[in-house]
């Protein structure tokens, strides 16, 4: 699924990475422990989640994630997005809760 | 090729750093992707896991043409017991670190899942060293 569908999806507002809004991820992980995250996290995944602090971009770089959606209306800090920007990460932030925005996402054809 | 770093143990915001530089150093180098992302998760963790547990430390990175080892050596409490945080979601993590995240219990299983050698020495109220290593 292309991150723009899932933007439209969500109704979500685009903080970082604009310009890679036409790739495209294969799975999507919803989850606040970036430990769990680093464990079962497959590849070209998004990750959907309500923590906000720069290990969250740092867990994506490790793990080759293209994109993260905040939820429950919560912003990523300046830092956050200065180090997405300079890795090519797109983040997103939807006023959804969790549950609802990975219900949606599922139901539009992106698996777990 | 020899690679050393300082880790504060007092910034969590700059956790992560040596980790992501490495990730850099070996894609520039020309690794396969999919080494290079079981090197820098095992690597995050031992990283994070030094901020958090341990008030920082050093590490050192050495490649060869056929291994790969990375050295992580802290002056921090020591691991008590080592078969049991070995274990899926123990963990001694407080409260804080947990609101950051991390305290899933995950870390040294992480860094077993995605390394082929793991080794760690550790002495209660002296520190730990916890050796990631990788064959080429």
């Amino acid at each position: 699924m292309e991150l723009i569908k899932i933007q439209t999806l969500l109704n979500a507002q685009v903080w970082a990475g604009e310009e890679n809004l036409e790739s495209e991820v294969y799975s999507a992980c919803g989850c606040d422990l970036m430990s769990d995250v680093l464990a079962f996290a497959k590849e070209k995944i998004v990750l959907l989640t309500g923590l906000i602090n720069l290990q969250v971009i740092r867990t994506a770089e490790m793990l080759d994630i293209k994109a993260i959606v905040f939820v429950r209306g919560k912003q990523p800090t300046q830092d956050m997005i200065d180090l997405a920007n300079e890795r090519g990460i797109v983040l997103l932030s939807t006023l959804m809760p969790l549950y609802p925005a990975c219900g949606i996402l599922y139901e539009a054809g992106l698996q777990g | 090729m020899y690679l050393q770093f300082m880790v504060d143990g007092d910034d969590f915001l700059r956790a992560g750093e040596a980790s992501a530089a490495v990730k850099r150093t070996l894609k520039q180098l020309g690794l396969e992707s999919s080494l290079i992302r079981r090197i820098a998760i095992a690597m995050y963790e031992a990283e994070m896991n030094m901020v958090l547990h341990a008030n920082g430390g050093k590490i050192e990175v050495n490649l060869s043409d056929t291994y790969l080892s990375i050295l992580l050596k802290d002056t921090g409490p020591g691991i008590v017991d080592v078969n049991l945080a070995m274990q899926e979601g123990y963990s001694t993590a407080t409260q804080k670190i947990r609101e950051l995240g991390f305290g899933a219990g995950m870390g040294l299983p992480n860094m077993k899942r995605y390394s082929d050698e793991l080794k760690i020495t550790t002495i209660v109220g002296v520190g730990t060293e916890i050796l990631l290593g990788y064959q080429l």
